[in-house]
C-alpha cells in the first residue's frame, strides 16, 4: 500500500503557491487602459527591457511594438486592440495550463477504456496507476467548466464568437461568417454540450474506478465484464465527444476557420501526453520501491506507444498542415500564416520536440528499456505538447503580444502541482495492483 | 571425424522452451531449432546473439530518405519546374511540404525491400534453394531441436531429452569427412 510522501505533497504545494503567484501577478501587471498600455510601449522605448516588475508585460509590448513596427503606431484602435490581447493573456495562459493537465487524465481514461475494451494481457498491473491519473479528472473537468462559465458570463474575453455584437444585424461589427455558426456556437448550447461530456466522462471515471474496487473485494468476474462494457460503451461516447469538445474548447477560438481532423489531432496530443504522463509515474513509484511487479517490458511497452503516438501526432499535423498550404485558401491558411509570422519560435520549436526527438531518442528498442531515457524523452514530449496547446490557443486570444511569462509557467506550476497532489493521494488510496483482475496473472509475467 | 547429432522432436511450444532452457543449462551445445512457427522468445532462451538487421533497416531508410530528396529535386526543381497551384518550383525548400509524402514513401520503401534481401542473403536463401529442413513435419505441427553431441553416451543423452519431454529422438551419424 502506498502513502503519500509528505516532501511530495509539501513539493505540491509549493508548486501550487509559486504558480498562483505568478497567475496573480499576471493578472496584476495586465493593464487595465490603453494608457497603461502605452506607458509600457513608451517604458519600453525610454530604457531597454523596463523595470523588473513589469518585465513580462514590456517583453509582451515588445512584440507587439516589433510587429506593428511600420504601421501608424499612435492610431488609438491599435492601442486598444493590444489592450485586449494583454487582457487576454492571463486568461489564455490559466486555460491552456488547465486544459493541457486536465487532457492528461481524459487521454489516460481513454486508454484504461481502450485496455478493457481490448482485453489487454500485458497492462493490468498498472491499471491502479491509470486510475490514480484519472483521479484529476473530476477536478479538472470542475475547473474546466469554471473557466468557460466565466467565458460566457463575458468575465474575459478570450472566445472571440462569444461577443454579442458580432451576431447582431445592426451592429457595425457584425460577422455574417459567425453569425451563420451561431446555431451550434452560442453560449447556453456550449455549456451544455460541455457538461455533457464532463459529465459523460465523468460517470465512466467513476464507475469504472468503482467496479474496478469491488473485483479487488469480491474476487467476482461479473465486476469485471460490467468494466468491459462500460469501458466498450464509453469509448463510442468518448470518440465523438472528445472530437466535438475539441472543436468547441479550442477550434472555436478562430471561429472562421476549420479543420476537419482537428479532433483527431488534439486526440493524438492528448494520447501521446497521457501515455508519458502514465510511464513517469509508474517509473517514479517503481524508483520508490513499489511497483514490484513492473518489469522493463511494461515500460518498453509505455515507450513504444510514446514513440508511435508522437509519430502519429506528427501524421495528422502534417496532414492538416500540408494540405491547407497547398490547397492555399485564404479563410483557411491565415491560421498557418500567424502561427508562421508571429509564433515562428514555438511553432517549429514544437515539431522538433514533439517528433524529432522522439523519433531519435525512442527509436532504439533498449533505450525503450532505459528508465532515465524514458522521463528524459517524456519530459521533452510534455514540453511539446504544452506549446502545442499553447500553439492553438494563444495566436486566436493574444495575436502577437504573447509570451511565456509568468502567467504561463505559473499557471503550468499550479495545474501541475494540482495534479500531482490529487494523483499521488489518489493512488494512496488503494492498493497497487489490481489483484483479482482475470488477467493480473499474464500481465505479472508479460515479457517482451 | 564422425560427428553425431540428436534430433528431438516436440510437439508443444512452451514444452519446446523449457527443455531448451534445460538442455542449454547441461551445456550442451544447440546447433538447430526449427519451428513451424515463431517462437516469441525462443531466440533469448537459445542464446543468439542480438539481430543487427535493425541497424541496417535504419541505414537502408536513410538511404530511402536521401533518394527521395535528390530524385525530387531533380524532377520538379531541378529538370523541369512547373508553377503548381500557385506555388513556382523554383525552391526546393519552398516546395518541401509537397515532397514529404514521397520521402515518406521511400524511407519505408527502402527500409523494407532493402530489409528483406539482407535476411535472404544473410540466411542464405534464393529462389528454388532445396529446403535444408531435417524433418518435413517441421513444416506442419511439431518442433525439432537438434543437439550436438560431441563425444557424450548415447544412452545419457537420449534418457535426458525424453526427461525434457521429447515425443521422438533420433540419432544422425554424419560420416561425411570435413
Amino acid at each position: 500500500m502506498y502513502t503519500l510522501p509528505n516532501k511530495l505533497k509539501l513539493f505540491a504545494i509549493i508548486f501550487m503557491v509559486v504558480g498562483a503567484l505568478g497567475v496573480i501577478a499576471g493578472f496584476i501587471t495586465a493593464p487595465s487602459s490603453t494608457e497603461d498600455v502605452k506607458e509600457m510601449m513608451a517604458d519600453h522605448h525610454g530604457d531597454d527591457h523596463g523595470a523588473a516588475t513589469e518585465a513580462h508585460a514590456t517583453v509582451a509590448g515588445e512584440h507587439a511594438t516589433e510587429a506593428h513596427a511600420e504601421e501608424a503606431h499612435d492610431s488609438d484602435a491599435h492601442y486598444e486592440h493590444v489592450l485586449h490581447q494583454m487582457q487576454n493573456r492571463p486568461w489564455s495562459a490559466v486555460y491552456i495550463a488547465a486544459f493541457f493537465v486536465f487532457m492528461i487524465s481524459l487521454g489516460t481514461l481513454a486508454f484504461y477504456a481502450i485496455q478493457y475494451a481490448a482485453q489487454a494481457g500485458w497492462s493490468p498491473v498498472l491499471f491502479r496507476v491509470m486510475e490514480g491519473i484519472t483521479a484529476y479528472l473530476p477536478i479538472g473537468s470542475i475547473v474546466m467548466f469554471v473557466l468557460l462559465l466565466l467565458s460566457v458570463f463575458h468575465v474575459n474575453h478570450i472566445f472571440h464568437w462569444m461577443d454579442p455584437e458580432l451576431v447582431d444585424p445592426d451592429s457595425e461589427h457584425f460577422d455574417s461568417i459567425i453569425a451563420g455558426k451561431s446555431g451550434y456556437l452560442n453560449g447556453p448550447f456550449f455549456l451544455i454540450r460541455a457538461a455533457i461530456y464532463l459529465i459523460g466522462w465523468n460517470l465512466y471515471r467513476h464507475f469504472s474506478r468503482k467496479y474496478s474496487l469491488k473485483l479487488d473485494e469480491t474476487n467476482d468476474t461479473s465486476w469485471f465484464k460490467k468494466n468491459f462494457k462500460l469501458a466498450a460503451g464509453f469509448l463510442v461516447f468518448f470518440i465523438v465527444t472528445e472530437s466535438m469538445m475539441s472543436w468547441d474548447w479550442i477550434m472555436s477560438f478562430d471561429p472562421h476557420w476549420f479543420s476537419t481532423l482537428f479532433g483527431w489531432y488534439v486526440f493524438a496530443g492528448m494520447m501521446v501526453s497521457a501515455i508519458t504522463v502514465i510511464a513517469l509515474v509508474t517509473i517514479v513509484l517503481k524508483g520508490q520501491g513499489y511497483l514490484e511487479f513492473v518489469n522493463d517490458s511494461h515500460i518498453h511497452d509505455l515507450a513504444k506507444f510514446m514513440f508511435g503516438f508522437s509519430v502519429f501526432w506528427t501524421y495528422l499535423w502534417f496532414s492538416q498542415f500540408m494540405l491547407i498550404w497547398y490547397a492555399n485558401i485564404p479563410e483557411e491558411v491565415t491560421y498557418f500564416v500567424t502561427r508562421i509570422e508571429d509564433y515562428k519560435v514555438p511553432f517549429f520549436g514544437m515539431l522538433v520536440l514533439n517528433f524529432v526527438f522522439p523519433i531519435l531518442l525512442l527509436m532504439n528498442s533498449d533505450y525503450k528499456r532505459v528508465n532515465w531515457f524514458v522521463v528524459m524523452t517524456g519530459i521533452v514530449i510534455l514540453a511539446g505538447h504544452y506549446i502545442d496547446v499553447f500553439n492553438m490557443v494563444m495566436p486566436a486570444t493574444v495575436g502577437t503580444s504573447w509570451f511565456i511569462g509568468l502567467p504561463e509557467i505559473g499557471a503550468l506550476l499550479f495545474f501541475g502541482g494540482l495534479f500531482i497532489w490529487v494523483v499521488f493521494a489518489a493512488l494512496a488510496k488503494a492498493p497497487l495492483l489490481a489483484k483479482h483482475n482475470p488477467f493480473i496473472k499474464e500481465s505479472k509475467h508479460f515479457h517482451y | 571425424m564422425a560427428t553425431k547429432t540428436f534430433h528431438a522432436i516436440y510437439n508443444d511450444d512452451d514444452i519446446l522452451m523449457q527443455a531448451v532452457k534445460d538442455v542449454r543449462a547441461e551445456h550442451y551445445h544447440i546447433e538447430e531449432v526449427y519451428t513451424p512457427f515463431p517462437v516469441h522468445g525462443l531466440d533469448k532462451a537459445m542464446g543468439l546473439p542480438y539481430t543487427r538487421i535493425a541497424i541496417t533497416s535504419f541505414m537502408y531508410g536513410l538511404v530511402g530518405l536521401t533518394v527521395s530528396v535528390l530524385m525530387m529535386n531533380f524532377i520538379m526543381i531541378e529538370d523541369w519546374p512547373q508553377d503548381i497551384g500557385g506555388k513556382p518550383s523554383f525552391s526546393y525548400i519552398e516546395n518541401m511540404p509537397a515532397f514529404v509524402p514521397i520521402m515518406f514513401e521511400l524511407t519505408v520503401f527502402f527500409a523494407a525491400h532493402l530489409m528483406v534481401i539482407t535476411f535472404y542473403m544473410r540466411s542464405k536463401l534464393w529462389p528454388f534453394k532445396k529446403a535444408e529442413n531435417p524433418d518435413v513435419r517441421t513444416t506442419d505441427d511439431l518442433f525439432l531441436m537438434a543437439i550436438d553431441g560431441g563425444n557424450k553416451d548415447n544412452d545419457t543423452v537420449t534418457e535426458f531429452l525424453k526427461n525434457t519431454g521429447a515425443i521422438e529422438i533420433k540419432l544422425v551419424e554424419n560420416d561425411e569427412d570435413h
